[in-house]
Parts: structure tokens; C-alpha cells; sequence
């Protein structure tokens, strides 16, 4: 929703800078999924504050409800038990979208404003500028952004935009009992995620680390995961995201060889008309001299 | 002095080329509004972006269908043959103004158009279907839409340069657009353009 006390980095579809002097901090979401409970606290105060109801769904045999992220889900939990170390775990990690420095789904999206990526780190949907291509769904590495069945528009986390435009830590921060999400500027989470997984190194978890992933330029929602190695445990988690290279190629590169084709087609037929000039068989006299001349 | 003329399109089939066409243009204009960010106003055409986006597949749809009956109209004129390659190997000359070989009812480049535009177009059809929302792309994995996205994009820009070649030829040669519009052409245009195809038309000998 368009919220102009943000100030704004990047706008999809837009060549052209945006407004830049402010120094905004960055912002980020750190989530310990070592300290996670499984509770859905978050899940409920998501639906509560962004006014969406998911529907009552059935039970597949395990916790996982509602199953997917949906326009009404924007966060869900994911829960995976693991062998590791020759002990069960149970892995339970909050889903939805990382808010990366490098949105694949803003590079896709093909509408002026339809996402918006903020100054403090926030990518935001604007709703009323979506087309419903579903680009960002391509786009996004982490197969985040839903396409509403209702009105054929885009959806996501907010990260709690608006909350966030006021000084409030995100709805979903505010109601976690077990204080597994916190919230505040990206430096001071890097901060207490290193304190943490100090911790858990020194009770065992060698491997532990943050999740703030290079290939899309570092994300403003994190993850502290006892197993940083092995990322995909965590219900599917990528190791090494990235925007894809197909995204890449058709979102970079093809521009140009495609200006290029199409302008030097058009210019080609100008000056050769301008040039050779037309090519005329129907006047009696052309065809007088044919004639002579075979 | 009267006019000599050949019949060389039936209305039916200046229809059809001209449904083609008119949809080809709805569909550029809506395509590149969504790949060039600095075109996106052109969406504008149809009221808003939503409805561009959103009646785009269907036009393309319309034009699909409507080539198709051009294809097999066509296609039996479209084989490359000895005298066509001679045309491509001297295509230098015939930008001059140069006649080369012993032409058909279409020349080289015509034919090489023919088979570059069935091309594009059945590959537009299977990506934009593949990308079609809200009716069909959720049914296909993400990676695969990815791929039809690039390729209708490759392909939708690959065609609009052949279409301007093929417009272009067309304002060019003088006498064709009449082909294309009232039916007919000069038997000057064809003993010029098509030497072959004039022959088989009139029984003449040269
Ligand atoms: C053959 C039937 C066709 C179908 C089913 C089709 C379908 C689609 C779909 C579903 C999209 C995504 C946007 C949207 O949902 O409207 C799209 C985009 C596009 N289409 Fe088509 N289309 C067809 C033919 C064409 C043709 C003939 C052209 C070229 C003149 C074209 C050019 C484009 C372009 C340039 C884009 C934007 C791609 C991008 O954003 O990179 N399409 N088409
Ligand atoms: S569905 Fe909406 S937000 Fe997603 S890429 Fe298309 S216009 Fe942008
Ligand atoms: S996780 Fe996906 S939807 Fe969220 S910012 Fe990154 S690319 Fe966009």
C-alpha cells in the first residue's frame, strides 16, 4: 500500500532515479530458528494486522497450516524433522518473503510502481499499479509472491510497511512469546545474530550461522539456523540463492540486442529508401525499355 | 491504354491477411508496453495496463488461429528451391533494384519470411500459453515459465524485425500493397518481380 513516509530506492519498471539524499537506515527482521517454538503467534498476528483470513484448511498429517503461502498467508510456518548428529530435530522455519536488496520480483515486474523497494530495505507490493502478470513469481528466488485469485494482483509481506513508517517493529516481532523475531537496524541484528550463534557454537552446533545470502545481495529478513551448511533442511531453504540466469538474460541482456535488431531494421528501410528509392516495375515506360533492351 | 492485371489474393484472403495484421499490431503495441519500461504508456491503447495485459493472450489467440489458416493456404508456395538460394546468394543486387533468378509466385526472401514467421509464431503460442495468467501458468513449474518468458520475448522481438522487413518490402516494390488491398497486380509487377509465376498466370512466354 502506498506509504510516501518511506523513502523510496528503487521502483520497478522505472529506468530513471528515484529521489536518493535521505539517509535512511536499514532495516531487518531477524529470525532464530533455534529459538522458534512453532507456536504461529506470528502467523495470527499477520492475519490480524493485514486483515486477511486464510482458509480453515484440513490437516495433512503434520503441522503445516495453512500448507502454502497464499494472498491470504503471507508468512506460514514450515515444520521438517531431520536426523542430524544421530538426534531428531525439529526444524521449524517462518516462511515468506526475505525482503532481498536485489528483488528478483522487482526486476521482473514489468508495471511502473507495482513494487517498491524502499530505502530502509523494505520491498513493498502497490497493489493498485499491479497488472497481474505473475512476472514477480518468476522473478522471485524464494517462490514468494502469490497471485489472488480474487482480483489477479500480487501479494506478499509487507515486513509491516506501514508499521514500520511509524517507529512500530512489524505485527509478527510484537507477538512472538519466545523473542524468536527481532527487529531494528540490519547492523545491530548482524549483532545479536553473531552473539547467538557464538552460543550455539559453544553448545555443539559447529556448523551454526546467519542466513543473510549473498547471491541476492543480502537479505532485510535473516535467519539464524543451526545448520547454516545445510540450508535446504529447513523445508527447502536455498543454499545459494539467486535471481535466476534465464531472469537474467531476458530481463538484461535481451534488451539490448532487442533495441538493437528492431532499430536497425527500421533504420535500414529508411536510408535505403532514401537512398536506392523505390523499386517500380508498373510505369509503360520501364517495361518499354525491358523490352529493347532483351 | 487499359491496365493489364492479375488476380493474385482473393478477398478472403486479403481478410484474413489484414485480421492478421491488425491483431499483430495490438499485440506489439500491448508486448512491448510490458518488455521496454519506457513504452509501458503504450498500454494506455487499451484503457488501462490491466486490460492490456489481460486481452493480449486472447488477441494472440485470434491471430494464432488466423495464421494458421494462412499457413496452409500458403505453404505448398513456400518450398525452397535452386532459384531461391540464387535470389539469397545475390540478395545484394536485389537491393539495388536487381531481378535474380527465375522467380516463383514468392522469391527467397519471401519464403525465408514465411518460415520465420510460422516459427515465431507457434513459439509464441506455447510460451504465452505456458505464461497465460490466471488460466494456465499456474499449472507449469516456475523454472519452465521462466523460460517461456525469454522465449516469447526473443521471439515476439525477432518477429516485429522481420514484420518490418516485410512491411518495409512491401512500401518499397512498388504495386504490392495493391496486391494485398484491391487483389491485384500489373502484369508489369509480376513479369518484373516474378517471372515464373507470370508465365504460369498468363501462358505468356516471357
Ligand atoms: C500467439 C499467441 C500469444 C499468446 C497466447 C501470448 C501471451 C502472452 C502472455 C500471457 C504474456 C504475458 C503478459 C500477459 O499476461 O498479457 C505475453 C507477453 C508478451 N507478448 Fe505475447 N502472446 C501471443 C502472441 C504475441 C505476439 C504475436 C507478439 C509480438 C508481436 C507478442 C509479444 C509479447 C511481448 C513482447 C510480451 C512481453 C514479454 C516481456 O515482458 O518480456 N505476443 N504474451
Ligand atoms: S503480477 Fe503485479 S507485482 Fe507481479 S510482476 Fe506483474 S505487475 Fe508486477
Ligand atoms: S523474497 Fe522474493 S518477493 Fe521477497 S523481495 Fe526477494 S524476490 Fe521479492
Amino acid at each position: 500500500m502506498a506509504l510516501q513516509s518511506l523513502d523510496i530506492l528503487r521502483r520497478s519498471a522505472t529506468p530513471t532515479a528515484t529521489p536518493q539524499v535521505r539517509n535512511t537506515v536499514e532495516v531487518a527482521k531477524l529470525i532464530d530458528v533455534t529459538t522458534c517454538i512453532g507456536c504461529k503467534a506470528c502467523q495470527v498476528a499477520c492475519s490480524e494486522w493485514n486483515e486477511l483470513r486464510a482458509e480453515v484448511g484440513t490437516n495433512i498429517g503434520v503441522y503445516d497450516n495453512p500448507v502454502d503461502l497464499s494472498d491470504q498467508a503471507w508468512t506460514v510456518m514450515r515444520f521438517n524433522e531431520v536426523e542430524e548428529n544421530g538426534k531428531l530435530e525439529w526444524l521449524i522455519r517462518k516462511d515468506g518473503c526475505m525482503h532481498c536488496a536485489d528483488p528478483g520480483c522487482l526486476k521482473a515486474c514489468p508495471s511502473p510502481g507495482a513494487i517498491i523497494q524502499y530505502k530502509n530495505g523494505i520491498v513493498d507490493f502497490h497493489e493498485e499499479n499491479c497488472i497481474g502478470c505473475g512476472y514477480c513469481v518468476s522473478g522471485c528466488p524464494f517462490n514468494v509472491p502469490r497471485i489472488s485469485k480474487q482480483d489477479n494482483k500480487a501479494y506478499k509481506c509487507s515486513l509491516c510497511s506501514d508499521r514500520v513508517a511509524v517507529g512500530q517493529e512489524p505485527a509478527c516481532v510484537k507477538t512472538c512469546p519466545t523473542g524468536a523475531i527481532q527487529f531494528g537496524s540490519k547492523e545491530d541484528m548482524k549483532e545479536v545474530a553473531a552473539t547467538r550463534i557464538t552460543d550455539l557454537k559453544k553448545r555443539g552446533y559447529d556448523n551454526a550461522g546467519l542466513y543473510d545470502p549473498a547471491g541476492v545481495g543480502g537479505t532485510h529478513v535473516m535467519y539464524v539456523l543451526h545448520h547454516a551448511d545445510k540450508a535446504p533442511l529447513y523445508s527447502g531453504l536455498p543454499q545459494d540463492p539467486a535471481i535466476s540466469a534465464t531472469v537474467s538474460l531476458w530481463k538484461g541482456l535481451l534488451k539490448p540486442v532487442a533495441t538493437l535488431g528492431i532499430a536497425a531494421a527500421g533504420l535500414f528501410g529508411f536510408f535505403h529508401y532514401i537512398t536506392v528509392g523505390p523499386n517500380r516495375a508498373d510505369d509503360e515506360h520501364a517495361e518499354d525499355e525491358k523490352e529493347t533492351v532483351k | 491504354m487499359k491496365e493489364q492485371l492479375i488476380q493474385r489474393y482473393s478477398a478472403p484472403e486479403r481478410i484474413n491477411h489484414w485480421i492478421v495484421a491488425v491483431c499483430f499490431i495490438l499485440l506489439a503495441i500491448s508486448g512491448l508496453a510490458f518488455f521496454y519500461p519506457a513504452f509501458f504508456w503504450l498500454t494506455g491503447v487499451f484503457g488501462t495496463p490491466q486490460l492490456a495485459r489481460i486481452i493480449h493472450p486472447f488477441v494472440g489467440v485470434v491471430m494464432f488461429l488466423a495464421f494458421l489458416r494462412q499457413f496452409f493456404r500458403y505453404y505448398h508456395h513456400n518450398f525452397i528451391d535452386a532459384e531461391d538460394v540464387k535470389w539469397m546468394k545475390a540478395v545484394g543486387t536485389v537491393m539495388k533494384g536487381g531481378e535474380v533468378g527465375d522467380t516463383g509466385r514468392y522469391n527467397g526472401g519471401q519464403k525465408g519470411m514465411f518460415w520465420l514467421m510460422s516459427g515465431c509464431m507457434a513459439l509464441l503460442l506455447l510460451s504465452g500459453i505456458v505464461a497465460w495468467r490466471p488460466y494456465f501458468a499456474a499449472s507449469f513449474p516456475i523454472p519452465l515459465i521462466r523460460v517461456a518468458l525469454l522465449v516469447h520475448a526473443s521471439s515476439a522481438l525477432a518477429l516485429i524485425a522481420g514484420i518490418i522487413v516485410h512491411v518495409y518490402a512491401a512500401l518499397w516494390v512498388k504495386g504490392t500493397i495493391r496486391a494485398m488491398v484491391e487483389g491485384v497486380v500489373t502484369h508489369a509487377w509480376a513479369r518484373k518481380h516474378h517471372p515464373r509465376w507470370y508465365r504460369e498466370m498468363t501462358g505468356n512466354k516471357r
